[in-house]
């Protein structure tokens, strides 16, 4: 049974990752009275793109070769350090929140760099907002934990889950600004409105797809494939630490109940991002700090509340 | 060499620099014996240096001896501890490196300079910091900081040709002597308070002092010391002086000489003072978030490759006194084990930031030596033509960004946890300290990223942006010799991480405070974890599970799309030739943060245009812009300030009469002054 979840655990995110892809489309598409894709077709793009040809900039230098694979790799990894369905999965010593928020800083550094290393015109610029966004949206990310594991005297992330899952209603109730905090370092992370378009290709607004312009064929499908895990992780840990019901504490049937609950929930913060997407225009860059300063004010008040009440 | 005892290796070690400078001066009219010399003995006496210190470290073989002089006060004291020995590692390690880096660098200043000289003051500066971190008396202490710090200066204005070089010496001078002036009066109201110059009596002496002179010390020392270290704002002097120096000579600038400023706060805050007040430690940890908060932003703002690294260094010294603050909060409030955690946190990033910073220096002297410029706006494209710099490079960039599985991310989430702890266990207002400097710190990590893609990006990525860039060749085998050893050790200390904080666990436990007190975590090869059961990391299993990850997605990718063929082309060129200025520019790249921290960085745009025909303008025939970032501390702090001193001095230009007579009246009423005071 142990080896059963523990393959579930590894295999979760990037077997379901392309899928929330395909959810969070067909939701927007539905909203704005479009027919939409089938929820599938990310899984079919992937396909696609790993059997196409590709094509290297001249210019670019082994670090545009190599970054794909190290990204997808980071995403492996994280997705094997967080809870996803259980809370008895614990990984000890690499569950920490600082390890997930610095594996992901690992991928985004690479990216950027790539993004500059093919020395097209775009990708520089690209790199430079996604690292200012990235640098900005850190400080927010690391506090809504923060203001999380002093609760469960404990930085893991499988032990802050257990903790949350039991609090009573007004101890819970400061951290729901928590999550508002890490909601909006989500939105951020991951490319998502009011940060960017992620459907975008136009110069002005592009962010990330400015970055992995020069992309094609397998790397293309990497990348394409990690940003989709990314984006997961980040869903799975607003549901699962901040909204930890229903999470399997033994490896019996329950699991099987615990990764419906998994996918209902993400599927409402899927649903979240479709319904932000649909009704918001994308914002100015320039008024995007301002947001990302809210995300990291408002898991600073959450600690003061926590702490000092 | 092993069977010396540590007392006679540190000796050993001191007397093979001696003979390194002198010699380096005798051979000083042969450029190249005097290279080789000057290095190797540099080398030699580092490796002495490292082994009196592993001894000391290791077999607990510490000593305290010294000899009297002939003048009075002035007593030759060597004390070697656990912290000097700590202390006397990191620098001789980086020596070691920098010296054989310095074999193959210096050959660019052949038949330039007096390479003699620059042997003699290189070996008088490392010998210089190994002394001021055994020294064991007040002036003692104050001599051998006076020689590093000559030393260094020289050494700072050794490229005279440049104006610039000169001027930022110069700056450099009056910073360091106006800290020296600090340090002295700090001293001198020890000696008044405990009758002795030995900090080892002063130690014993200090208990009853009142609580007012205990704080006037902090400040004079914290003021005196910070200057060396480069706190903000009395940080001006170090993104001038670290790059104007020979590169061998801003590595160790910038890696280990602005730590003696730490080593002596560390020394007098926590072994030399019984008990600091909570204040003390809420001041360092603000002076830490500050610092490493503005030192970030500031190297964003730097396309200079060297004054970029400088600015970090700043960053780098605030990091390292956040640990140190929230150590000396963690003892006010009596909670020792904490201290000890912080202390060790504060120790390995010295460490870590030792290795790092001059690896990183040593990449961008290897680069300017190729390409003769400092300005990253002229690099590009260097990967292909400077691959093994480059590689090195990348690694020092990914430790000093903090990125697993490097050693700056462990020392990194060290000091978080440090501050996490405090946020709990402290009052209300120290509790905000911890939170805001534990925001600072998340922040910083980021931006010292943002800024490290930039630096990397646009040196050595894309296509070249200038002739020189074009040219450039890979750098000789000892540069690389020296480069890859740092970049080894970045790794090494990262997976090492648990067994070396065990070491500095007891280096910060046998301090006087500290009593062998056990720290809040457990260090174990594979894993450390707090013992609150807090947080755990096992930096070993990041790097292994990292390494699996990839192999596992090299095989998956390998084994599906084999048959897929790659086509090199170019990028998408909009129908114009594809030129440099296409890409982005370091300016450009950063512009937008710089931006968004405007209130704190003051942007400036100046734009100069250039009309074909001045009547009808509308034909631009030059269009220059300029941005760059404000003077703040020049135009508000260091200007009104000199203006001051220049005031004051104007007054007392005025018993100045040029009157042989007046000058007699002068010494005839300080000589009735001084009777009276001596019969009072």
């Amino acid at each position: 049974m142990l080896i059963l979840t523990w393959t579930i655990q590894l295999l979760a995110i990037p077997v379901l990752s392309p899928l929330f892809t395909g959810v969070i489309r067909k939701m927007k598409a539905r909203m704005q009275n479009r027919q939409g894709a089938s929820i599938f077709q990310p899984y079919k793009d992937l396909r696609k793109l790993f059997n196409k040809d590709e094509i290297i900039s001249q210019d670019a230098s082994w670090i545009f070769r190599f970054a794909p694979y190290l990204i997808f790799a980071v995403t492996l990894l994280i997705g094997a350090i967080i809870p996803i369905f259980s809370t008895y999965v614990a990984n000890q010593y690499l569950s920490n929140f600082l390890v997930v928020v610095y594996l992901l800083a690992l991928a985004t550094f690479f990216l950027a760099l790539s993004g500059m290393d093919a020395g097209s015109a775009f990708g520089g610029f690209g790199s430079s907002r996604e690292m200012t966004i990235a640098a900005l949206a850190e400080g927010g990310i690391i506090f809504s934990f923060l203001a999380l594991a002093p609760i469960s005297r404990s930085g893991n992330l499988f032990e802050i889950a257990k903790t949350i899952s039991t609090l009573q209603f007004m101890q819970f109730m400061p951290i729901t600004l928590a999550f508002a905090g890490f909601m909006l370092a989500l939105l951020a992370e991951n490319g998502r409105f009011p940060f960017d378009n992620p459907a975008t290709h136009l110069e002005l607004t592009m962010i990330h797809e400015a970055m992995i312009l020069e992309y094609s064929g397998k790397r293309l499908a990497l990348i394409e494939w990690a940003a989709a895990n990314k984006s997961l992780i980040f869903m799975a840990l607003a549901v699962n630490l901040f909204f930890p019901w229903g999470m399997a504490s033994a490896g019996d049937g329950s699991v099987l109940l615990a990764l419906l609950w998994f996918v209902a929930k993400v599927s409402v913060i899927c649903a979240g991002i479709a319904f932000v997407e649909s009704t918001i225009a994308k914002f100015r860059y320039f008024r995007l700090p301002d947001l990302l300063f809210t995300s990291f004010i408002l898991s600073v008040i959450t600690i003061g509340l926590i702490t000092f009440f | 060499m092993l069977n010396f005892s540590s007392q006679s290796l540190f000796f050993i070690s001191l007397l093979l620099f001696a003979v390194g400078a002198i010699g380096a001066l005798l051979l000083g009219k042969n450029d190249r014996k005097a290279n080789a010399w000057g290095n190797m003995l540099g080398c030699m006496g580092s490796l002495g240096g490292i082994l009196a210190a592993v001894r000391v470290l290791f077999w607990g073989e510490k000593f305290s001896v010294s000899f009297d002089s002939s003048f009075p006060l002035i007593r030759l004291s060597f004390h070697l501890d656990n912290l000097s020995a700590f202390f006397m590692l990191v620098i001789s390690l980086i020596a070691l490196l920098a010296s054989i880096y310095a074999l193959g660098y210096a050959k660019h200043f052949f038949g330039k300079y007096n390479l003699g000289t620059l042997g003699f003051l290189y070996n008088l500066f490392i010998a210089g910091m190994l002394l001021v971190v055994t020294a064991g008396n007040a002036i003692f202490f104050s001599i051998v900081w006076e020689i590093m710090s000559l030393a260094s200066y020289f050494l700072v204005v050794f490229d005279r040709q440049d104006k610039n070089n000169v001027k930022a010496g110069t700056l450099y001078f009056v910073m360091t002597h106006i800290g020296t002036a600090f340090i002295i009066l700090a001293f001198l109201l020890l000696y008044k308070l405990t009758g002795s110059l030995d900090f080892s009596v002063m130690k014993n002496n200090l208990g009853q002092t009142p609580v007012i002179f205990k704080n006037i010390v902090f400040v004079l020392a914290l003021v005196g010391f910070g200057t060396k270290a480069g706190i903000i704002p009395l940080h001006i002097w170090l993104p001038s002086a670290h790059p104007a120096a020979p590169t061998q000579v801003s590595a160790l600038m910038s890696g280990v000489m602005i730590k003696t400023g730490i080593y002596m706060m560390i020394r007098i805050f926590m072994d030399v003072f019984p008990g600091a007040p909570l204040w003390w430690g809420l001041v360092i940890l603000s002076i830490g978030a500050v610092s490493s908060l503005l030192g970030v932003l500031y190297a964003l703002s730097e396309h200079d490759i060297k004054r970029l690294l400088a600015y970090h260094s700043i960053e780098n010294i605030g990091i390292i006194l956040l640990g140190l603050g929230s150590a000396m909060v963690f003892l006010s409030l009596d909670m020792q084990a904490l201290a000890v955690l912080g202390l060790a946190a504060a120790l390995f990033h010295t460490l870590n930031h030792a290795v790092f910073k001059s690896l990183l220096f040593m990449g961008a002297g290897s680069v300017i030596a190729k390409t003769h410029t400092r300005n990253i706006e002229e690099y590009g494209g260097l990967i292909h033509l400077m691959p093994q710099t480059a590689f090195f490079f990348l690694i020092g960039s990914m430790a000093i960004s903090a990125l697993p599985p490097f050693n700056g991310f462990f020392s990194e989430w060290l000091i978080f946890q440090a501050l996490f702890s405090g946020i709990n266990s402290a009052g209300l207002l120290a509790s905000w300290v911890f939170i805001l400097s534990a925001g600072a710190l998340a922040f910083t990590g980021g931006l010292a990223a943002a800024c490290f893609v930039k630096a990397f990006g646009t040196t050595f990525l894309a296509r070249p942006r200038s002739e020189e860039a074009k040219q450039a060749k890979e750098v000789d085998l000892s540069l690389r010799i020296g480069m890859g050893t740092l970049a080894g050790l970045t790794l090494v200390l990262g997976v090492l991480a648990g067994p070396i904080c065990k070491v500095l666990v007891r280096v910060a436990g046998s301090l006087g405070n500290l009593q062998n007190a056990q720290a809040a975590a457990n260090f174990g090869i594979f894993s450390s974890h707090l013992k609150n059961n807090f947080a755990a990391l096992s930096m070993p299993g990041i790097l292994f599970f990292l390494l699996l990850a990839l192999a596992v997605t090299f095989v998956l990718v390998y084994g599906t799309t084999r048959k897929q063929k790659v086509k090199i082309g170019r990028v998408w060129d909009c129908g114009t030739d594809l030129s440099p200025r296409m890409e982005i520019t370091a300016t450009g790249f950063s512009r937008a943060i710089i931006t968004i921290f405007g209130g704190i960085l003051q942007p400036t745009k100046q734009t100069a245009v250039e009309y074909r025909d001045a009547d009808m303008r509308y034909f631009k025939k030059t269009n220059v812009v300029s941005l760059k970032t404000k003077d703040v501390y020049g135009s508000y702090l260091y200007g009104p300030g000199q203006k001051l001193v220049e005031r004051f001095s104007r007054y007392t230009k005025k018993i100045q009469s040029g009157n042989i007579n007046a000058y007699i009246l002068y010494i005839f009423m300080t000589l009735i002054a001084l009777i009276i005071f001596l019969v009072i």
